[in-house]
């Protein structure tokens, strides 16, 4: 080889610069933009829909907080994670999450699954005093989340936003998204019905337990109890066609 | 000629004021209309810099240089020290607000049960800091004296240099005042919201074309070495930034936006972004100063020519395959996974041709390691670069990685990257710019260089020795199995098991604080202009480059 060949990019700034971006282009293209055209890149499993206004406000306040840094939302296929969390995590599960919320750290454990897995009330004292009921916890404590009001005003336009995005919200949904909010803490209210229809398997209750107003510990409580609950495994095959 | 060029700085003048108060207008419509308190308070910031960049520009215009000094010879060094005094300054508000979360991890209380004091809202302020404020601006200081010095050439545009390093610092002061005030896209190492990442697009794009205009008006028939790799790390982060942040915004008037992909490919895309921001912000950028300081410290030519060219390509072509290691194991295809654990095994070979060729450079001067502490500096930081790019491939191997994903093994690998390679680079590379850009004999004080070493030093082995013993040992707890088959420890088991290490850590980080502050107090003192106390142990490379040769101080003394 003619090491002199190389003084073509060394005297000429526009052709480095365009061999560069040729260069860094290749990777990504292959290992990206396959992810959106085949099909067995993410599963198709039953019980999957898009969050409810409430889980969705808690899942900003979630992302607000920075939770990710700590907790990941990922069950790898490892038999201690499966055994420790649950069944390992479907691409489908997070086919919604604009952003993902994977995490790459568990300085806290995975919150894939965590729904169900303790009562309201253990959340909301465990976000409010973390060591109360984890004494070795290091988690900061997050009282201000009870007394907080939950700012939903433009809940609506956060539906929106996220179908441009491609979440399945209909016209239904959006005109509804605040009625339905206030529906899931509120099991007496008229719209329960309806707001289950919408979202099957929406859990509607009073989170926080303070019935006066919408908070944030609801919303970001009702977003952890309905984590890793969607998706119905009795149905999901992995030998099947969704072996990849 | 003479009329035309002061044509030329009419126009530049009148453009930038325009641009200024364009800015203004902006800022003032986000100030007023803006609808969230968060977003409001940013129009202000916006309006106030814009406002101080009108106020300056209408005073200045019409100056010959601006910024620049007589003893500059022509080169626009006035925002090269801008961005110096900056590198150091974020420094050390990075590696503090560093600590401050690491002490929080061994003591919660230290949270304060606050939102703007909790962890996860400091962290991405310490990364940011750290990544962005510190490396940015000494990657800004170092591609821009370079650029000139081995073009011989001023850099290109009038005021084009200072709106890149002053809408950088706008840039960091917005995206560190949102994340502690909540506002955050949660995607990591690329927090900002839409609207700031919209800002730092437009400041990125004028670096770029101040970098290659520089290079266009070359009076060097070669571009420098350096330069491919900075030219690199400019358009690659151009980029990487643009992919990963695409999002649409529930309102234009509003912080809160919902980014474009969605689960697995947002993940692929987002550690695409997230490794080569190690890979090309925080591995080109700084062997791009490599390539520089070390061979201009050493008084020794770069060891292989040959070698550069080999490992400059590669180099780049293979770090952009790496990402997928961050997501083994997970819901990623695993044809994904193979690729990006062997292009990461591939990608050891020139990460140790750059280093190859950063330590041979030192052929017949390895004296200098004993008597010049700002030279150790940067060679100890060409072996951590060796080491940690041989830590990041085996870590990259899916079963080394299905026990050190999540743990702490992954930050101590970062902190052995950042801390050792990028820190210790860029403060030999500060150390060299002081004296020269602000005409010293020499630093105020050698001595107490040897100390910011040595105490950065200890700090660095603890904070990663420290991580190693905790992350493998957390790791190993998470999948130990009792005699009966049961997993044998709970999750909180392992945290608490962590405490000892988290302490070491935080003593690690505390020493490498310190040592920050010794440079900040010893770099203060030079440009201050303070008689250096020990100059005749200091090299004569130490000085800046007219004062190197007794004739030409004389002359310069006699001048005075």
């Amino acid at each position: 080889m003619k090491w002199a060949s190389h003084h073509i990019f060394e005297k000429n700034s526009i052709l480095l610069l365009v061999g560069i971006l040729i260069v860094v282009a290749i990777g990504g293209v292959v290992e990206i933009a396959p992810l959106f055209w085949l099909s067995s890149t993410v599963e198709k499993v039953k019980g999957m829909r898009p969050y409810t206004p409430l889980e969705l406000a808690g899942r900003d306040i979630y992302i607000r907080e920075g939770c990710y840094l700590c907790h990941s939302q990922m069950v790898r296929s490892l038999r201690d994670e499966v055994e420790r969390y649950g069944h390992y995590s479907l691409a489908a599960e997070s086919m919604y999450d604009h952003p993902f919320q994977w995490g790459s750290k568990r300085t806290g454990p995975d919150l894939a699954r965590v729904g169900g897995k303790y009562s309201d009330d253990w959340h909301v004292l465990h976000m409010e005093n973390p060591r109360a009921v984890v004494p070795e916890s290091v988690m900061p404590g997050y009282p201000f989340l009870s007394t907080r009001a939950l700012d939903f005003r433009d809940i609506a336009d956060r539906l929106k936003t996220l179908r441009v995005t491609g979440v399945p919200y209909s016209d239904e949904m959006i005109e509804n998204a605040r009625a339905d909010l206030e529906a899931q803490v509120n099991p007496d209210a008229d719209g329960v019905k309806a707001l289950t229809t919408r979202y099957p398997k929406a859990q509607v209750r009073q989170f926080d337990g303070d019935p006066s107003y919408v908070s944030e510990m609801d919303a970001l409580v009702a977003y952890l109890q309905m984590l890793g609950t969607l998706v119905d495994f009795a149905s999901f095959d992995a030998s099947g066609p969704n072996l990849r | 000629m003479i009329a035309r060029r002061q044509e030329w700085i009419a126009l530049s003048d009148a453009l930038a004021i325009a641009a200024a108060v364009a800015g203004m207008a902006v800022g003032l419509v986000f100030a007023i209309g803006g609808k969230d308190p968060v977003i409001n308070f940013h129009g202000w910031l916006f309006l106030a810099v814009s406002a101080l960049a009108s106020i300056t520009l209408l005073m200045r215009a019409g100056e010959a240089q601006p910024g620049s000094v007589a003893a500059d010879g022509g080169y626009a060094d006035g925002v090269v020290r801008a961005a110096t005094i900056a590198t150091v300054f974020w420094g050390v508000v990075g590696f503090l607000v560093g600590d401050v979360i690491a002490w929080q991890l061994a003591f919660p209380a230290l949270n304060f049960d606050l939102p703007w004091t909790n962890f996860g809202r400091l962290r991405p302020v310490h990364t940011s800091a750290v990544i962005f404020a510190f490396g940015g601006n000494a990657l800004l200081a170092t591609s821009f004296y370079v650029v000139q010095r081995t073009c011989r050439a001023r850099l290109a545009g009038r005021w084009a240099p200072w709106f890149v390093f002053w809408g950088y610092q706008l840039f960091l002061a917005l995206a560190a005042t949102g994340y502690v005030f909540g506002v955050t896209q949660s995607k990591e190492y690329a927090e900002p919201e839409w609207y700031v990442d919209l800002w730092l697009t437009i400041v990125w794009v004028v670096y770029l074309l101040v970098f290659l205009g520089t290079l266009a008006r070359r009076k060097e028939p070669h571009i420098y070495v350096a330069n491919w790799f900075y030219l690199a790390f400019i358009v690659t982060v151009a980029m990487l930034h643009v992919v990963n942040n695409m999002a649409v915004p529930v309102s234009l008037l509003g912080s809160k936006s919902y980014v474009l992909f969605s689960g697995v490919q947002d993940a692929m895309t987002q550690w695409w972004y997230g490794h080569n921001a190690v890979g090309f912000f925080l591995t080109a950028g700084f062997l791009g100063m490599m390539y520089y300081f070390v061979p201009k410290r050493a008084e020794r030519p770069v060891y292989s020519y040959r070698l550069s060219i080999v490992h400059f390509w590669s180099l780049i072509f293979l770090y952009i395959w790496a990402g997928p290691h961050h997501l083994h194991y997970t819901a990623l295809p695993d044809w994904a996974q193979t690729l990006g654990m062997t292009f990461s095994v591939m990608l050891w070979m020139p990460s140790w041709g750059g280093m190859i060729n950063g330590l041979m450079t030192l052929s017949g001067a390895w004296d200098k390691l004993r008597t010049d502490p700002v030279i150790r500096m940067m060679v100890v930081s060409v072996a951590f670069y060796g080491m940690s790019t041989f830590e990041g491939p085996l870590m990259s191997v899916k079963a080394v990685n299905s026990l050190s994903h999540y743990t702490d093994w992954t930050i101590g690998h970062v902190h052995s990257g950042a801390l050792g390679w990028v820190g210790f680079v860029s403060f030999g590379a500060v150390y060299c710019l002081v004296p020269w850009l602000w005409g010293r004999r020499g630093l105020y004080s050698q001595k107490l260089v040897e100390w910011h070493f040595w105490t950065a030093t200890i700090g660095i082995l603890l904070y990663i020795t420290a991580m190693w013993v905790s992350g493998i040992l957390q790791g190993l707890m998470w999948r130990a199995y009792d005699q009966l088959g049961f997993l044998e420890y709970s999750f909180v088991e392992t945290v608490a098991a962590m405490h000892p290490f988290y302490v070491i850590r935080a003593i690690g980080g505390l020493l490498f604080v310190a040592g920050s502050l010794l440079m900040a107090w010893n770099l203060w003192r030079t440009v201050r202009g303070d008689e250096p106390v020990d100059l005749r142990d200091q090299p004569a490379i130490a000085a800046a480059p007219w004062l190197r040769d007794p004739a030409g101080a004389r002359a310069l003394a006699a001048a005075e």
